[in-house]
């Protein structure tokens, strides 16, 4: 208990002195407002893409739905915030979002969760594509124009804060009993519950809680970028956040970090070529997957603690 | 050992970011609002959707822009105060999503320090944009972002770096309704409108609230679909006396196609993202008859309009193909930018979206334009007829 | 009663054009467990080929058909040699993606070189309508659900019968014990996508035709509804396929012609989780025990 507590005050120092110098670089005039865009939808894929990772790389479960709760959140914080324009209210609409997306990963999660590999894949797209017409068929969230002029409650500490927030979450679920159970679930099923585990039940969790998170996305996502239409919620949406859970390493969460910024900056470089842009993605995405079949770091994950220990060791050997 | 390791570095770290924040402070700077046009030439930025689902008519659009910047460029350029100078193109693409568009909006105004922005081509890029244009004090004239509202803060303000070339979708869905009841004397229409946009969704709702007859029925198709069969089945038997379909021509043609095919005979009526010479290409030239679409762009219009004249004359010269509307407007969408320049006698950003708003009488291609207070260009709206594939007759609409 | 027969055959008109796609995908996925997302795209390139070999060399209908189908299987081959072949034994989701980056390359390669504009497809055989006492049917309606059935009859006359069907069979079974007898497994694989990607490139000379409108684009909706398609059938099953194709066709016409057709798709989506609920392989599929 005590080390887990000194590794997370660790993060903690590191994530608060990651914002001192995003803050300090932007004062400076390094960070102008297209890098910061950047940085921020970047900031957002991490969000949405550590929430997958949990769900396909240690819940092993195939989703392809991911899209559909971002929208949820998206659209509770776009009508929301519409009438509560202030941060209060912001918060209020993120919880919302949180609240419903649970209850649609519920309804979509309870049936389909027992549904295998490519079954689970297609029925969580059709799930997220039903989630999507109904918001383009519903006059409160705008129809297929969307909604704009949302005020922009969330700039880039809001979403960095949330980054560190959801990724704290994802990573202590990971390490802690249940996370253990989840991950038993992916490596064997048959296994995990002759030990007792209620694979269901364990499968279930890693779906909302990707969920939930999602839908954290979703809300950011609409209030940073003050506008929002059903296409941005679409097949492929969840498909180019299931591109960064792979290039970067099914059940690496530092993979997620990596390839979600390489990804990033990969996309707002290539914007210089004009109609080739998605020529070289494509072609830079497969050779990445044939050269580098499980991810750039595949199941590898930074660890402070590892550091620590190997200093521990020559501290020994010195002594 | 260990402890005082940590703390050594904590106490650095402390230490450097303190430092970093005072640094901040001190070299926190006064900015002028917006890009000034510095050096030779004029750069306009293209914020379009070159990639993804908009794709064919952010490219007709792309056309259409450079078409007009090499004219300028051959005449010597644009004439800021006195002197003549180039302009030079900078054409991003935006994938069609939102999210692109609006880091296309930054990288434009902040990286490449624009004067004005051409694009987007779909009001939900478009929207996406404006945050990062307000705030760098740059214009955007978008050739084709259709909604009553984007122009439009949420307290019912313009934008006031906002603009577009063509018209909004209440002012087009009620010149079909008004040409349906007295032109074609129709009393019971179905609607068939694409919904996965807000343009033909935005039309279909303008038209429905200003249509005098029956509305006997409305369906929605999106885009991509091919087969139109089982909607057009079911108008079949309901004694329509017309159809309203808004959307673009890729879809509406081949409704046009099925419709004529499953024995549909009545009048089909579109919006202007039909005018294309596409449209009776897909629907088959004998099926394109009885087909009427709004748009600004007539050729009745484009005989007395010496500006259309040559625009069209030109687009064929170089890409070999009609011009169609699409291009047209973006063309406009330049030769706007060009006319606010010249009259502010300043390519600065903040002059160009001054200059942009009073623009009067300005002689497009797409008709005499007056901007007006919502930033809403104001211009002659026509009806054409289609007749066997080619343009028969247009109405003008009061 | 006469809109009802004109619904049943846009049904079934839209049922066999999905039909013909899901066949590629469903032989494709039954051999080496791939969705093999580009399979829309290889309908794109036949439909391109057929285009330019038409308008360019002349080219009559047949011989246009027979052409695609072999610049079909070319590029279905190629593609499986370069793109899919080095992971033949990395994670299947690693395939995946790379199957989503051919199919982008795919689309975006052939806009960036033929513009994303869309055109129109030269009608070759002119279309005739027959009217059946006020049902309409026209004849490349009739060519098309004429041409999903031989092919289905076909495909299954091969994987049933032929010497390399069984190969194709022992393959999607168990690779290793295949190639333990004597199997080649890459050239099955490479059979299995030339033939998948054959049908693929017939369909887009077909539904080119039948359509009237092609655009580089055009794989991707139809792609993920035929794929829906498959998995409904039983994805690895050859009727499967053609009964989930004629089935969602029939769904989504007969819920547009109730006055539903802003929720076809979510429909198609709902019927697919209940039917995936109750028969959690699909229709045709092999529910396989699980064992310990």
């Amino acid at each position: 208990m005590k080390t887990n507590f000194k590794y997370n005050i660790i993060w903690f120092i590191i994530m608060v002195a990651g914002f001192y110098l995003m803050n300090t670089l932007i004062l400076v005039g390094v960070i102008n407002t297209f890098i910061e865009n950047m940085l921020v939808t970047i900031g957002i894929n991490i969000i949405l893409a550590t929430g997958l990772n949990l769900i396909i790389g240690f819940a092993g479960q195939f989703s392809l739905g991911h899209a559909g709760f971002m929208a949820i959140g998206a659209y509770a914080t776009a009508i929301i915030t519409q009438t509560a324009t202030t941060p209060v209210g912001f918060y209020l609409s993120v919880f919302a979002g949180i609240v419903v997306s649970i209850i649609a990963a519920l309804i979509v999660g309870i049936p389909t969760l027992r549904l295998r590999g490519d079954y689970l894949a297609i029925a969580t797209m059709g799930a997220a594509e039903i989630i999507r017409i109904i918001i383009n068929n519903m006059k409160i969230t705008g129809g297929a124009a969307g909604i704009f002029n949302i005020p922009q409650l969330a700039s880039w500490p809001t979403v960095y804060i949330m980054v560190c927030v959801t990724t704290i979450i994802i990573v202590n679920f990971i390490h802690s009993r249940g996370g253990r159970a989840v991950t038993s679930v992916r490596e064997d099923e048959i296994a995990a519950e002759a030990m007792g585990i209620n694979i269901f039940k364990w499968k279930l969790a890693a779906f909302v809680l990707g969920a939930a998170t999602a839908a954290v996305a979703g809300s950011l996502h609409a209030s940073f970028l003050q506008t929002i239409s059903p296409n941005d919620f679409g097949i492929m949406e969840s498909i180019s956040i299931l591109i960064i859970v792979v290039l970067g390493g099914v059940g690496s969460i530092t993979g997620t970090f990596v390839a979600a910024i390489v990804l990033g900056v990969l996309d707002t470089v290539l914007q210089d070529f004009g109609a080739l842009r998605m020529v070289i993605y494509a072609v830079a995405l497969v050779l990445i997957m044939i050269f580098k079949p499980s991810g750039i770091l595949g199941t590898w994950e930074f660890s402070i603690k590892r550091i620590f220990n190997r200093f521990k060791r020559k501290e020994r050997v010195e002594q | 050992m260990k402890k005082s390791a940590i703390k050594k570095v904590v106490s650095f770290a402390a230490i450097v970011m303190t430092a970093g924040i005072f640094a901040g402070c001190s070299t926190a700077k006064t900015q002028t609002k917006g890009n000034t046009q510095t050096g030779n030439t004029v750069k306009i930025g293209v914020n379009m959707e070159l990639s993804g689902a908009a794709a064919g008519y952010g490219n007709s659009q792309k056309q259409g822009i450079q078409l007009a910047a090499q004219q300028i460029n051959k005449n010597g350029g644009i004439n800021v105060n006195g002197k003549k100078k180039k302009i030079k193109l900078i054409i991003r693409d935006n994938k069609t999503s939102t999210t692109t568009s609006a880091s296309v909006a930054a990288q434009l105004t902040n990286n490449d320090k624009v004067s004005a922005i051409v694009g987007p081509a779909t009001t939900n890029a478009g929207t996406a944009e404006i945050p990062n244009i307000t705030k760098a004090a740059v214009p955007s004239v978008s050739p084709s972002a259709t909604d009553p509202n984007y122009t439009k803060q949420k307290n019912g303000k313009v934008q006031p770096y906002v603009f577009r070339a063509c018209y909004q979708n209440n002012f087009q869905g009620g010149t079909a309704a008004k040409f349906m009841t007295n032109n074609l004397k129709a009393k019971r229409v179905a609607v068939y409108a694409d919904n996965s946009s807000d343009y033909g969704t935005g039309l279909a709702k303008a038209f429905k609230k200003s249509f005098k007859g029956t509305i006997v029925d409305s369906q929605y198709f999106s885009e991509g679909d091919k087969d139109f069969n089982a909607v057009l089945t079911s108008f079949k038997s309901k004694k329509i006396d017309a159809i309203y379909v808004p959307g673009y021509y890729t879809e509406v043609g081949l409704i046009v196609k099925q419709a004529r095919q499953n024995g549909i005979n009545v009048p089909i009526v579109g919006s202007d993202g039909m005018a294309d010479p596409k449209l009776a290409q897909i629907a088959g030239d004998k099926n394109a008859s009885k087909v009427y679409y709004t748009t600004p762009f007539s050729d009745d219009v484009a005989k007395s309009n010496p500006t259309a004249v040559k625009f069209m004359n030109e687009y064929k010269a170089k890409y070999h193909a009609d011009a169609p509307t699409f291009s047209a407007l973006a063309y406009d969408s330049v030769y706007m930018i060009k006319s606010a320049i010249e009259s502010e006698k300043s390519a600065d950003s903040v002059k160009i979206a001054q200059g942009l708003a009073k623009i009067k009488n300005f002689d497009g291609v797409t008709g005499k334009i007056t901007i007006n207070k919502n930033h809403d260009p104001e211009k002659p709206i026509a009806i054409e007829q289609l007749t066997n594939g080619k343009v028969s007759n247009s109405f003008n609409i009061k | 009663m006469q809109t009802v027969f004109q619904q049943i055959i846009n049904g079934l008109s839209l049922g066999s054009i999905y039909a013909l796609l899901a066949l590629g995908y469903t032989m494709v996925y039954g051999i080496i467990k791939l969705i093999n997302f580009a399979h829309g795209d290889i309908y794109m390139l036949g439909a391109f080929w057929g285009y330019y070999v038409i308008n360019v060399w002349h080219f009559n209908f047949i011989s246009a058909l027979l052409s695609a189908m072999l610049v079909g299987a070319a590029s279905g081959v190629i593609i499986e040699y370069f793109a899919y072949r080095p992971l033949r034994h990395s994670p299947r989701i690693t395939a995946l993606i790379t199957a989503i980056g051919v199919s982008f390359f795919l689309e975006n390669g052939m806009s960036y070189l033929f513009s994303s504009n869309t055109r129109d497809f030269p009608q070759i055989i002119k279309q005739v309508n027959y009217n059946l006492g006020g049902v309409l049917i026209s004849n490349i309606q009739i060519l098309i659900l004429v041409t999903a059935c031989i092919l289905m009859v076909l495909l299954q006359l091969i994987i049933k019968k032929t010497k390399m069907g069984r190969a194709m069979r022992a393959v999607s079974v168990d690779p290793d014990a295949a190639e333990l007898v004597g199997i080649n497994i890459n050239w099955t694989i490479s059979f299995t996508f030339a033939l998948g990607s054959a049908l693929a490139g017939a369909a887009g000379v077909l539904i080119g035709l039948y359509y009237n409108s092609i655009d580089p684009l055009m794989g991707m909706t139809p792609g993920i509804k035929a794929f829906v398609a498959a998995v409904l059938g039983g994805i690895g099953s050859v009727p499967g396929a053609s009964v989930g194709g004629f089935l969602i066709g029939i769904l989504e016409t007969f819920f547009q012609s109730i006055g539903l057709s802003a929720y076809k798709d979510a429909v198609v989506y709902f019927v697919l989780i209940v039917i995936l609920l109750i028969m959690p392989a699909g229709i045709f599929g092999k529910n396989t025990k699980e064992k310990v």
